[in-house]
């Protein structure tokens, strides 16, 4: 049988980077096959040289037999190829229709097309809506967007990248079953991911690479965690130690009943929301995205004000009426789920993105930066939590998901935090970046703060939290003990069907 | 009656060459591209224009060669913008500086030589009904084609495809180029249309609203529309409403001065300027409304990844 693709000697090199270095690697008709490996590993740039949104320097390509010469994302279309991105390729002015409407050819009809949308979502459990704008969209809303354009060009060799980073665990499982299904109607699947659990219940066979390097292959069904582990970041995997804690005796943050309707008609309400995070100990929200989280955290964190009094208390003081910069005088520290943009500023070097909330560490006098204390105290963060760059006058862009990560969570961390608030803290994130960023908030609860953990990894939470809530249409539920509970009760409060039998998984999210 | 029937015809002339650079350009920017030249196009256009009525050539020819002139002009912004990535705002202030002189230079030789003008169009019945038919069906062509390329505009921007396509080459040609749309080609048909809808408007001041070649005749009026799209939060159809308010206290301040209100003349000069503005700032201050409509990538350079 003709593979469906053949990659050979490809090559990819950047000014001072070899993003990718003699890759061969070949994929049948119908196999789920996956690219293992950590952030800044080449994977992305071997995908986007697949897709042809980028030229390789060297090397050539074979599909279906056939050698492609001049490469190009219209060429791939034509061919079959289709590519959910891990940033997606999403544009936030227009509706979900426009949006699909743009990558399928054919009659420029946008009703009917919505109504396909409706189906194939419906179909494989990835539920949207088609007429909304995708800039009210959450991150995982918008990855259901992304999954079903693609599914609804009946690809040949579909390339996912990182897609399950925020789908509930029953979403996954529908996921996986779709792709299955797709593998079986001959579609070859390239499958991105850090996740070796995900990729030994899935996939047929896998690639690893490490800093753009084949580091091996393996049939991850009959290989075990740990092997994959070791060929994808050449050492034994870190692994996280949740102590037991002592808590204080009040809580530091504390959240009394709050109710807010949402003026966003495409917002989620809370209701009576009560919640209470205790120095010493890590909780976490769990819950698809789009169903109070981000009001819940702009509440929190100060981006939005609260009016009613005594309602958000921050060590017992009410601070529902203070911004986020009087907050974050107040001990309160955050780490927003999207990194560009809201966690740091892109073309700007990592001294200034340290000095955005550095800066109360004394490093502006007389209203001028003291820049020599702000490169040190970029320096310090850089060597604390072990980011990989060039130096402190590194642009923020120009990192890995997973080293700005650790970045802007590190220097949170070091302003001495009496609340640490952090939504999404290992979005895209390889592994052992992961595993580090968890294990730095695990230490900070145990010096004593108080740190709350909102994710959709279960995983996640899982490993790290003390105690947890789940997050359901703006409800939250009652506080489970992390040893009394198990990913099948949180996954059921996900959805919804527990609180509310009457519900199905379609409304809940 | 007729007070009103002066006014309201007044304004419509006045705003058609607005009508006609702020749609283009309202076209140009939904790419993502910022062409600050208007001004500089529509002195080509006029003094082209001018220039193919003198050589004795028909007015279609005449009004077609404005278009071509200001699409050409674009062509220079559009070089140095697109394919040599230039900051745009320089590569547009050039343009405007350079078409104002290559204009004056064209128009040398006019002198104030009569001029056969643009006359209004005379449609049978219809002109005759009273008060409707000079209200609406006793202008020039120009006026009609203004308001087609309005229903045109918008409906290329909000139904079809291709208008889809420039409206998200506008928000992020990096996520447009990456789903395989040629950005630059794209962009450049965009430019190009924009310098020969401003053509068109400096065509109809010098064919139809004055009819004479002045130079540096468009007074402003290619920054106005400028500005027009901006405030309009690049809407066509407030494009539209903002011309008309320019056009009405235009005409409202010449009557004001025919009447003998008793301000200094300059500040009714100005006032169509400062209250369409005004005007305009107000109603767009809707922060969702201007993030939807607001072309992100607007006057950044743009290079397809390698």
């Amino acid at each position: 049988m003709t593979p469906r693709l053949e990659l050979r000697h490809i090559c990819k090199r950047y000014p001072g980077v070899i993003a990718n270095d003699d890759v061969s690697l070949s994929v049948m008709p119908g196999e789920i096959h996956a690219v293992l490996g950590e952030n800044g590993a080449g994977k992305s740039t071997l995908m986007k040289i697949i897709y042809g949104a980028i030229r390789a320097d060297e090397g050539e390509m074979v599909f279906d037999g056939n050698p492609i010469a001049s490469h190009g994302p219209s060429i791939s279309r034509a061919l079959g190829i289709e590519m959910v991105y891990q940033h997606f390729a999403l544009f936030e002015s227009i509706s979900v229709v426009e949006n699909i409407a743009l990558s399928v050819s054919g009659k420029f009809d946008l009703t009917a097309l919505a109504n396909r949308v409706r189906d194939v979502s419906i179909k494989y459990g990835l539920p949207i809506d088609p007429h909304r704008f995708v800039c009210n969209l959450s991150v995982g809303e918008r990855q259901r967007v992304e999954i079903v354009r693609c599914l609804l060009q009946m690809p040949k060799l579909l390339i996912l990248d990182e897609p399950t980073s925020v789908l509930a665990p029953q979403a996954v499982t529908k996921l996986f079953e779709t792709l299955r299904q797709l593998a079986a109607e001959g579609c070859s699947i390239l499958y991105i991911s850090h996740k070796l659990d995900e990729v030994q219940v899935l996939c047929d066979s896998a690639t690893v690479l490490r800093n753009g390097l084949i580091t091996g292959t393996a049939k991850p069904k009959q290989s075990t965690p740990i092997e994959l582990a070791r060929m994808m970041v050449g050492a034994d995997l870190p692994e996280t130690h949740l102590d037991p804690s002592t808590t204080s005796d009040t809580p530091f943050l504390n959240v009394d009943h709050l109710t807010a309707p949402s003026d966003d008609p495409f917002g989620v309400s809370l209701n009576d929301v009560l919640l209470s995070v205790f120095g010493g100990e890590v909780v976490g929200i769990a819950g698809i995205s789009g169903n109070g989280q981000a009001e819940l955290i702009s509440f929190l964190s100060g981006e939005v004000l609260f009016k009613g009094a005594d309602t958000i208390t921050l060590d017992g003081k009410d601070v529902g009426q203070l911004d986020a910069g009087h907050r974050r005088e107040r001990g309160l520290a955050f780490v927003p789920e999207e990194r560009l943009g809201r966690g740091a500023v892109p073309p700007h070097h990592l001294s200034d993105n340290a000095m955005l909330t550095g800066h109360r560490l004394g490093m502006v006098k007389h209203w001028m930066i003291q820049r020599g204390k702000a490169n040190d105290f970029a320096a310090q963060i850089i060597r604390k939590f072990n980011v990989k760059t060039t130096g402190y006058e590194s642009a923020a862009n120009s990192l890995s998901g997973g080293n700005l990560q650790k970045f802007i969570v590190g220097r949170e961390i070091e302003l001495g935090p009496k609340v640490l608030i952090i939504s999404q803290p290992t979005w895209g994130v390889d592994v052992g970046a992961a595993a580090f960023i968890r294990q730095a908030l695990i230490d900070l609860s145990r010096t004593g703060a108080a740190v709350l953990i909102i994710s959709e990894e279960l995983d996640e939470l899982f490993e790290v939290c003390d105690r947890l809530h789940v997050i359901c249409q703006g409800q939250l539920s009652k506080s489970l003990d992390r040893k009394n509970t198990n990913v099948e009760e949180v996954g059921l409060l996900m959805t919804g069907l527990k609180s509310n039998p009457n519900s199905n998984i379609g409304e809940a999210v | 009656m007729d007070l009103f029937i002066a006014i309201f015809t007044g304004t419509i002339i006045a705003a058609t060459p607005l009508i006609f650079a702020a749609l283009g350009e309202l076209v140009v920017e939904k790419s993502g591209v910022l062409n600050l030249g208007i001004e500089g196009m529509m002195l080509v256009g006029a003094a082209v224009g001018v220039w193919v009525s003198y050589a004795g050539l028909p007015m279609p020819l005449a009004i077609m060669s404005a278009a071509a002139a200001g699409a050409l002009a674009s062509l220079l912004f559009g070089v140095l913008a697109l394919t040599f990535l230039t900051n745009q705002y320089a590569a547009g202030l050039s343009l405007a500086i350079f078409g104002t002189g290559v204009s004056a230079f064209i128009g040398k030789g006019f002198g104030s030589a009569p001029l056969d003008a643009l006359i209004p169009l005379e449609i049978p019945f219809l002109t005759e009904i009273p008060v409707i038919g000079p209200l609406f069906f006793n202008y020039d062509p120009l006026v009609y084609f203004s308001f087609i390329m309005f229903g045109l505009i918008s409906w290329f921007l909000y139904k079809t495809k291709a208008g889809l396509v420039v409206r998200t080459i506008g928000e992020s040609p990096e996520s447009s180029h990456a789903i395989g749309y040629p950005v630059i080609k794209i962009r450049y048909l965009a430019v190009m249309f924009g310098g020969a809808m401003a053509g068109l408007g400096g065509a109809y001041l010098s064919l139809a609203y004055t009819p004479l070649w002045v130079e540096n005749m468009t007074a402003g009026k290619g920054w106005i529309s400028l500005a027009l799209v901006v405030f309009a939060a690049w809407r066509p159809a407030r494009v539209l409403f903002g011309a008309w308010l320019f056009g009405s206290m235009t005409i409202f301040q010449l009557q004001g001065q025919a009447l003998g209100i008793s301000l200094p003349s300059e500040v009714l000069s100005s006032l169509p300027y400062i209250a369409t503005i005004v005007v305009l700032v107000i109603i767009s201050r809707n922060w969702q409304f201007l993030a939807l409509n607001f072309p992100t990538s607007l006057a950044k350079p743009f290079r397809p990844a390698e």
